[in-house]
Order: structure tokens, then sequence, then C-alpha cells
């Protein structure tokens, strides 16, 4: 779990650096997409670890609440789990499967057209057409609304996930620990935050 | 008189283990694997015991009435454990451990098993060190010691203020590593209702598993009682409430002498009793005395005061208060002996200047202001801040005393909900430790072939009175050291036995017995609760056997235990039925028991007509109220055979010689 | 400190008869409980009333009452050993309730450790994890080096210590929403692996001590942090930190 998570946590920034470019340069913006599309280790191997991380942090994911749901057969009557933790921490399966719905969502909108425009009609070499693309997503409020609230639930999930793999591995030391929960909770709210800050940046300007 | 045989090695007493050791016999390690032993009850010597046995080849089998070993109550010895290291270089010795604890037992007990105990008490230390106990440490790794009461060097190894906890796991640890390798089998949540004597030799057990209700036997070649002991006599002491004196009187049932039953130790720093509803006692640990300063008030009216609310116990000037110990023992202090601490309280607020909320006023201040100042100067100089105001020293101060103490500070202030780094601590003497017990020989056995008794359970290393730090100490040097060694000798006749039958008469006819009694209590149509009893009992206890005791008042509490007794077996009631748990039939067969004891105990108290250790009897101490002892008629263990009715025990006497340390008055001042 | 007024209160009780039965809440009345009282003793006091109308007395783990044998487990009012920290329920006083309260009084939950009683639990996968590698593999001989052979470091020792504290109570599988076990095996993890005494073995250990804990079905630690909370002794996440480091170095390093 945590091995894949700080994996997608690195994808995750990366993402965010290459979206970011489309609010100042759509021209880097452009090239950077096409890069992404086009470049062969990105797409035969970086591409394909990606989509096993994915598969693997949500499969794992699930086993582990199975499991654990199984480890206490019989509920309390009365409990008050706020009281010593988190909602988020509690919660990681609830936040983790929006994510995971939004992710249906990105595979519709980008994943699979994506794939018809490479193969099926051929536009492989088509270097501007990432930006404009990305305008028209940004049109319909329902989906801004829906990719906003994706992001906060990613940011929920990220608030406990970030810090939470580090202890899973067994990184935790006096000194270093707030830091890490510090960044953590940082990267939590910023990263998110600059994808919400980009589709409402564009559904705004345009 | 002849069954008295304490089997004491011959030779100066600095040689008498050693020699011992190299003349008794011993089972080659093919044939321990043939040979199973019983030990029942798993605290420090039950568990250090099973461990040791287990791991020299013996098939141990362990019984414990908790859930896992790991719960007996040697976990909540708090203060340390004793051993002659001299790691301070302040002039302690082996003889010297000897010496006070011989001393600090009022000459009561047996010198040769003393000095074996001070002799082994070193590779206790050693041993629990290399089995990963975390015992406090000084900034440069070494261990650290401290000062307990009755002696002038601080001897004192400890792990904050659960030493016995941490101690207890590392036995647990041990045990736990031969129940992995099956040398051990642990029965958890069993109890032993009797034990078996097949051709006059312990061949085994009768146990209920409290689980399942089920009445089991179990066969060995010997049984060790390591059950503890049984100051829950008193239905309030410091014990824990399952602590029972059963095992131990089952055993001297059939046939084992129980010795010194009169011999208890109040604990001088107790939290004071809240009401009627209390159901135990907490004890605050010695260690305390170290730092923590006791006194009354000097004068009725405020002593009046206090206990009205109307005075504020840190407003009484200095000249307004009576540190008593400090007065009328100046070279020990606020380090008495627990015995003479005790008395000295009692005697205070006897006198009405007792500090306690309660009717009675039953309370004393533990007070550490004047540490706290002490030690905050202390840090203000190291510190290097040269006119720090008493604000900042009474901080730095409270800290360092945290630091020392803290747990046992944050345990008083969760039951009080008073703080006690600002108003001084109420303590008041309770029950907590039984000197008594069954009675042994030098190699650890009772007057039953085959059946021994270590640790609590049995009467021999503290005489009348148990010094702080040296219960942790005996419990491990039996288990550890002793038992294992001394266990050979008799188990070396039973190497071609081979595995002892249950289907004998002698295990049928136990088994009977004990399910007869437990269909009684489950079908008696009683009116009163098990607890009303144990609450009366306890009562008669403390008012009459308790602290201080005179004839007349023992004579009382003779016939009124043995009322309370009859009225019991008419009156009890027991919810519920014998098959599967049932705390009140389990607690009902301790009660019966305790009723028994009690009155043995009382019978004890009353043929003793001297003050010796815990034992005070009003009729014998000086003008100002300290003890006096009788060396020509008493120095001697009172050892009891039991002979059907408690009224009807026979008294048998071991003269205790003392050729090593001369007899004085015990003195403290 | 002295009680004016006694509480009453209602008292909702898990109550099941042995392991078999399926077991449900009663509804009892106490009244007049002083506030200084401890929970315990609520509980003694229901009790006896239960007895005195004929009825089975609540059947609950107790024994010394002070703390530390961890022997008593009670979810109280939706917290393992009840509202406040640092303390288990027989550490818990009646002040911390008002009067006309409700409380509910749950046995512990978790797949590994079954009610046999009423609030009783069986809780011997603790032991069977301890069997499995809790201890030092010296012999209990006496024949070892000196105590003082060794320097520790203070820090360390201190830290030891403070893992070795805990009292196996089960509070923080009771109330991790997993129904994990992992602070108690990395308490004892951690101490030993402090320790220059545990270390030789300390890989071995945490892999024998894990794979022990899984197989008796307790959940898997999703680093809520609710047992370090409940922990009656405060025992810290950095302890599991700790195991997972050692897990994970025995597990890569394994031949």
């Amino acid at each position: 779990m945590a091995l894949s998570g700080l994996f997608l946590i690195f994808f995750l920034l990366q993402h965010l650096t290459i979206n970011f470019t489309s609010v100042f340069s759509p021209e880097t913006f452009n090239e950077l997409s096409h890069f992404m599309g086009t470049n062969f280790v990105v797409q035969a191997i970086l591409q394909p670890v990606l989509a096993f991380g994915v598969f693997f942090h949500l499969a794992m994911g699930i086993r582990l609440e199975l499991m654990n749901r199984k480890a206490r057969p019989v509920k309390y009557a009365y409990s008050k789990p706020g009281a010593n933790s988190s909602w988020v921490s509690r919660n990681m399966i609830i936040t983790g499967i929006t994510v995971l719905l939004f992710l249906a969502l990105h595979f519709y909108d980008f994943w699979i057209p994506e794939l018809k425009i490479k193969y099926v009609d051929g536009l492989m070499d088509d270097t501007t057409r990432y930006y404009p693309e990305l305008l028209h997503k940004f049109e319909n409020p329902v989906r801004v609304g829906l990719y906003v609230l994706s992001f906060v639930f990613l940011a929920l999930h990220l608030l406990h996930g970030f810090q939470s793999a580090f202890q899973s591995m067994g990184a935790r030391h006096k000194k270093y620990t707030p830091i890490i929960e510090k960044l953590g909770t940082a990267y939590a709210v910023l990263v998110p935050f600059g994808f919400i800050v980009i589709a409402i940046y564009h559904f705004v300007a345009h | 008189m002849s069954k008295l045989d304490s089997r004491i090695p011959e030779g100066p007493i600095s040689d008498k283990w050693t020699n011992h050791k190299n003349n008794i016999r011993l089972v080659n390690p093919a044939n321990k694997r043939l040979i199973d032993v019983i030990v029942v009850g798993t605290g420090l010597a039950g568990g250090s015991a099973s461990a040791t046995l287990a791991e020299l080849g013996y098939n141990v089998k362990a019984f414990c009435y908790q859930d896992s070993p790991r719960r007996a109550h040697s976990i909540a010895a708090q203060g340390g454990i004793n051993a002659a290291k001299n790691y301070q270089g302040d002039g302690d010795s082996t003889y010297r451990l000897f010496y006070d604890t011989v001393k600090g037992g009022d000459y009561r007990s047996r010198e040769a098993n003393v000095y074996r105990l001070a002799e082994v008490s070193a590779n206790i230390i050693d041993q629990c060190v290399a089995q990963g106990v975390p015992f406090a440490r000084d900034y440069g790794g070494l261990l650290d010691n401290r000062s307990f009461g009755g002696v002038q060097v601080s001897r004192t190894f400890y792990a904050k203020g659960q030493t016995g906890q941490q101690l207890l796991l590392g036995c647990y640890s041990a045990m736990s590593r031969q129940i992995g390798k099956g040398k051990i089998k642990m029965y958890n949540r069993h109890e032993m209702l009797d034990l078996v004597i097949v051709d006059g030799k312990a061949r085994g057990i009768i146990a209920r598993n409290l689980i399942t209700g089920e009445i089991e036997r179990h066969s060995a070649h010997a049984v060790v009682i390591a059950s503890g002991g049984y100051g829950n006599v008193f239905f309030l002491s410091t014990n824990a409430m399952g602590s029972n004196v059963s095992a131990g009187w089952k055993v001297h049932k059939k046939g084992a002498f129980f010795a010194n039953p009169c011999f208890t130790q109040i604990h001088p720093t107790c939290i004071p009793q809240h009401g009627d509803q209390q159901s135990k006692l907490t004890l605050m640990s010695e260690s305390l005395r170290n730092d923590g300063r006791i006194w009354v008030p000097a004068k009725k009216e405020d002593a009046e005061a206090i206990r009205a609310g109307k005075l504020d116990p840190t407003q009484l000037k200095e000249e307004d208060r009576d540190y008593y110990l400090e007065r009328r023992y100046p070279s020990f202090g606020n380090l008495v002996p627990r015995d003479v601490a005790s008395r000295a309280a009692k005697e205070r607020c006897d006198a009405g200047f007792g500090v306690g909320t309660n009717e009675t006023g039953e309370a004393v201040y533990l007070d550490f202001s004047s540490a706290i100042m002490r030690y905050g100067q202390e840090e203000a100089n190291v510190k290097g801040i040269h006119n720090a105001s008493e604000a900042q020293v009474r901080a730095l101060g409270e800290k360092v005393v945290e630091k020392k103490y803290g747990n046992l500070f944050q345990m008083y202030e969760k039951i009080t909900a008073d703080n006690p780094y600002k108003t001084p601590m109420k303590i008041y003497p309770a029950v907590h430790y039984t000197m008594g017990g069954v009675w042994v020989d030098y190699n650890l056995m009772t007057t039953i072939p085959g059946c021994y008794a270590i640790g609590e359970a049995n009467f021999s290393d503290h005489g009348a009175n148990r010094l702080g730090a040296s219960a942790l100490m005996q419990g491990l040097a039996d288990g550890y050291f002793v038992l294992p060694y001394t266990i050979g000798d008799y188990l070396a006749d039973d190497i071609r036995t081979g595995a002892i039958s249950t289907d004998s008469p002698e295990f049928e006819a136990a088994e009977a017995s004990v399910k007869e009694r437990i269909n009684f209590f489950v079908n008696n149509k009683g009116s009163k609760s098990v607890d009303y009893f144990h609450r009366r009992l306890g009562k008669v206890m403390w008012n009459k056997v308790g602290m201080a005791r005179n004839e007349q008042g023992l004579k009382e509490a003779i016939q009124e235990i043995k009322a309370i007794r009859e009225e019991f077996w008419k009156e009890v009631t027991v919810p519920g039925s014998a098959d599967g748990i049932n705390l009140e039939l389990e607690k009902a067969g301790r009660v019966a028991d305790f009723l028994e004891l009690g009155e043995l105990f009382a019978r004890d108290a009353l043929e003793r007509n001297e003050s010796c250790g815990g034992h005070f009897r009003e009729e014998y101490q000086t003008e100002e109220g300290e003890a006096v002892r009788d060396d020509a008629g008493y120095t001697f263990a009172s050892t009891w055979e039991f002979k059907g009715e408690p009224s009807e025990a026979v008294l048998h006497r071991e003269e205790l010689k003392y050729e090593n340390i001369e007899l004085k008055t015990r003195s403290y001042k | 400190m002295s009680a004016e007024k006694g509480l009453n209160l209602t008292l909702k009780v898990w109550r099941q008869k042995n392991s078999k039965d399926k077991g449900g809440i009663e509804t009892y009345q106490v009244s007049n409980i002083s506030p200084d009282s401890s929970f315990l003793e609520m509980i003694d006091i229901l009790n006896e009333q239960l007895i005195g109308e004929g009825k089975e007395p609540v059947a609950f783990d107790h024994d010394c009452r002070e703390g530390i044998c961890g022997s008593c487990s009670m979810y109280i009012n939706g917290q393992a050993h009840g509202p406040g920290r640092a303390i288990t329920t027989c550490q818990l006083h009646m002040r911390e309730f008002k009067d006309g309260e409700t409380i509910y009084i749950e046995p512990w939950r978790a797949g590994a450790f079954p009610v046999i009683k009423d609030l009783m639990v069986d809780r011997s996968a603790f032991d069977r994890i301890m069997a499995s590698g809790g201890f030092v593999s010296v012999n209990t001989s006496g024949n070892t080096q000196d105590a003082n052979a060794i320097p520790i470091e203070k820090v360390n020792a201190d830290m030891a210590f403070d893992a070795a504290t805990c009292i196996g109570c089960g509070a923080c599988v009771a109330s991790c929403k997993n129904a994990s076990a992992m602070l108690f095996v990395s308490a004892k993890v951690s101490q030993f692996s402090l320790l220059p005494q545990g270390q030789t073995e300390a890989k071995q250990r945490a892999i024998n001590m894990v794979n022990q804990m899984d197989e008796e079905g307790f959940g898997n630690c999703t680093n809520t942090g609710a047992c370090a909370v409940e922990c009656p002794k405060e025992i810290s996440l950095e302890n599991i930190a700790r195991m997972n480091r050692e897990y994970l170095s025995a597990s890569v390093a394994k031949e």
C-alpha cells in the first residue's frame, strides 16, 4: 500500500506540473503533453508501470478493507471512534473509491478519446490539439463541479495517506517525522488545490 | 516435632549453599524428560520456576487463575528489587544484605535461608538484564540504584515505579519461550482445588477449568505451590481481587504445616479508604519515602480544621508540623521499616492528629515540597541560574520529581483527584504482604514429600517483617536459582516411576470431595452474597487482628470468625451453575478458605505473647510505644498442623538458631 | 472529595451466557453511586444488586485494580477503558460521569478475542504471539555475564522501558477499526530490539511475531493512531514504525 501510494504521490506531482503549464503557457502544455503522449519510454514503460501502480494500490486497498472488516465480525453497539482518530484515517476506502470513480470519469474523458485519436483517427502527430481539448473539457459546469469534488476527496485521501505511507515503511524519526507530517499536509492541500485551480481558471477564463 | 526437619546444611553460613549444591543428588538430562512437575501460580516465583524447570528438561504443567501468566499479582510491585551488587560502592555486601534482612525481619527468620537469598541476589540482576528487563540506568549507561526502608545503602534496582511488572514480564517471556517449545503446558484460567497425595507423596492436583467448569485431574512427580500471599483475608488489601490462600490452604489441610500465619505486613504508604463502596486499596511505592516527608499537624485543632476542610495543609507553618518519624527515629527518619512506619501513623491518627476525610480521620501527609525545592535548587545550580525565583526553583524541582515518580503521582491523582505536586499526598497503612505461609525446609519442600512452596506462599525468609524490595528478590531467587537445584534431590528417586496415573482411588476421592463442595455452593439456597461474608471477616481481621492486637480482641476475633464461618455455610448464595464461568463460585471457594485461615491467624497471634515485626501486641510495648520482643520465649517459627478445625490445629515449634547474627533489640533511632 | 450526592445511572450492559450464545444488551439501573468509587466498584454494586434479586451477576475480567495487570477490559460509552486517557477501566472513576447518564458497557470486539461470557473475552492470542518470539533466547541458569558488562545508552534503555510497560490489555485491538494488534506486538519487538541483549534475534523475532499475529486473525494497521490514543500506558506509534522497519529489512534480507 505504502509503496504504491508513494509512487502515485510522485506521479501526481508530475501530472500537476504539466497540467499547470496550461494556465500560463498553452504552448508548453502542448509540447509536454505531446511528449508524454508519444514518447516511447513514457508510453511503453512508465505508463504500464503507472497502470500497475494504480491497479495494485486499488486491489490491495480493497483486499485490506475486506480483511480488516473480517477481523471484527461483531460490531460495537455504541462506538465513538471520533474520540481517538480522524475521520480521514478511518475512511480511506471511501475517499479512495471516490477517487476511483473520478478515474472512471477521467478514462471516459481522456484515456478512451486519446486512444481513438491516436490510433483510430491516426492523428498521432498533431502537436497542438491538447490545449483546446483541455479547454473543451472544462466548459461544462457539472463536470467542473465533479472534478473539484473529486479533488477534495483526493485531498482527504492524501491527508492521511502521505504520512501513513512513511509510517508503514518504518520511516519515523523524532526530528524528521514532524517535518514529513507537515509536508504531507501541505502536499495534500496544495496538489489537489492546484488541480482545482486549473479547472476553475479555465472554466472562468474561457 | 519429628516432622519439622529444616535440613539446614552443616558448615559455616557462607559455605552452606555451595556445599549443599555440591552434595545434593542430580537428575540427568535424559531422565528429566521423564518427569512432570506441576507449578501452581505464575507470579515471579512460579513463573521463574516454571521457566527454569522446563529449561532443565522437566515437563512442566503451569496453572494460573488469570487469563494469562502475565497478569499474576507480582506485576503490581512497584519500587524495586534488592541485590547485594555494591555497584554504588557504599559498603554493601552479601553479609550486609543478609544482616539487614534478618534484622528487618525482627529476628524471626531462618538464618541459612536468608543468607542464601542474599547470596543469589546478585545473580538475579544479571539474569534479568540478560533477558531484556529494562532496569533504570544512569547517563553512563550503567544500572541505577535507590534506597529503601530499613537499610543504609542503595541496593535497590528499579524500573521506574513498575519494577514488578518488568520482572514478571521477564519471567513471562522466559515461560513463553518454553511454552512455544512445548516444555511448559500452560493451564490459564484454571484453579487448583485440591492436592492429591499417593503413597504419602504429592502426586497431582485437582483443578477446575474456570471457563468450562470441568473438574480436571492432573498428575506429576512433584507439585510446587507458588500462589502468593493471603492478605485478602482482610478483604481490603493491596492484593489483587483474585489473590487467595486456597492453594496453600489445601496443601495445609492435606498435611503441610502452616507457619506464622499472623506475620502480616501492613504497608505504611497506601491511598486512604474513600468509603464503604471500596473494593481494594492502592499502594504507593515505598520508594516515595526516599524523598517524601511524613507529617501530621502538631496541634490537634489544626488537624481538626484540616479534616473539616477549613484549613489548607500547605498553609501550615513549618513549626506547626510534626514530622513524627524524623522526630522519633532520627537515624532512619522517613526510611524506617514498614512495620515501624505503619504503627507510628496509626499512633498519630489514634491520638487525634490524623488528616483523613473519613470519620476516623485515618490519613497522614507524605509531603514532597522540600524535595521539590531541594532538587529545584540543584537543577538551578546545574543550569547556572544563580538568582532563581522560588517559582522557578519549584518548577524545576517538580520536573525532577516527575522524572523519578511521575507514574506514581499520576496514579495518585487519578484515584483521588488531588494534585500531589501542589498539595501533600494523603496516605494510610494497608495490608500488603504476608510473611507467614506454608512451612518449608531448606530445600523449600513442605512437610508433604514432593510438595514445595516458593515465593510469598512460603514462610521462610522474611521473619516477622519484610524489608522493601525483598519480595521480588525472594520470588525470583526461589524460582530461578533455588528450587531448580533442590527439587532434583527429591526427583532423583523418581526417574523410574514413569507417568503417574490419574485413575487411582486417591485422585477419585479428591475429585469427589471437590465436586461435592462445588455442588453445595451452587445448590445452597442462602440469602447472602459471598462478598457480604468476606467484608465481615475483613472488618474483624482489621479491627482485632490488624496493626495492633491484644489478648481480648484476639479471643473475640476467634469467636466472631467462627460464627461468620458457620453462618457462611448456611446462608451463602451462589447464583448460576457450576458448568461454565461462575465468578461467584470461584470467590465462594476462596472465602471459605479465608474463613478458616482467619481463625488460625488470630490464634497464632494470640499464642505469640510478644511484639515482633508486623505482629504488635499492645501488652508488649515500651512506654514509648516500641515493640518488646521476647527472645527467650519466642525465638521460633510457629508451625501449625491441621487437625480438622482451626481451633484444633496443633502447634509445632521450629527453633531459630542465630549463630551469625547476635539477637538485638531492633532500633532505628 | 467527599460525596454529598450519589449518582443515579442507567447501564446498558452486554450479556452473553457463553461463547456460543448470541448475547444482547440488557438495561439496569444503579443508584447512589459515590463519585469517588471506581468504575469497577460501581459494577460490584450492580452485581450485589443482581445477586440480591437472584440473578446472575455480570462477569468481567479484573484483578489488580490498580491499572497494571491488564485484566480489565470494558468498552465504555464507545471507547476502550471509557473516557479519559492513560487509564484502564479500573482506574476510571465515577466522577467522570454525570448524574442521570446512560452508560454503554460492552466487551472488546475482535475476531481474535472471542467473548466467553458477558464482558469477558479470550485474549490467549496474545500469549501465542508471545510464545512465537516474545523473548530473548537466554537460559535462566544465572550463568550470565555481569549486569553492568554492557552499558546501555540511557535514551535506549528508557525507550525500551516505555515499550515494555505494555500491560497486554488489548485496548489497542479493541479501539482499532481493523482490530489490529500491531501496537501490542510492536511494543515487545521494540523493547528487545532497542537493547543489545535482544538485538541478536531482532529480525527473526519480528517475522515470527508478525506471522503469528496474522495467523490469529487480527486486522492490519492502517495508521489511524486510535490504539496509541487509547493505550492505558501510552505506548507510542513509534514502536509500530520500528517493527515495520525490522520486518521490512528482515523480509528483504531473508534467504
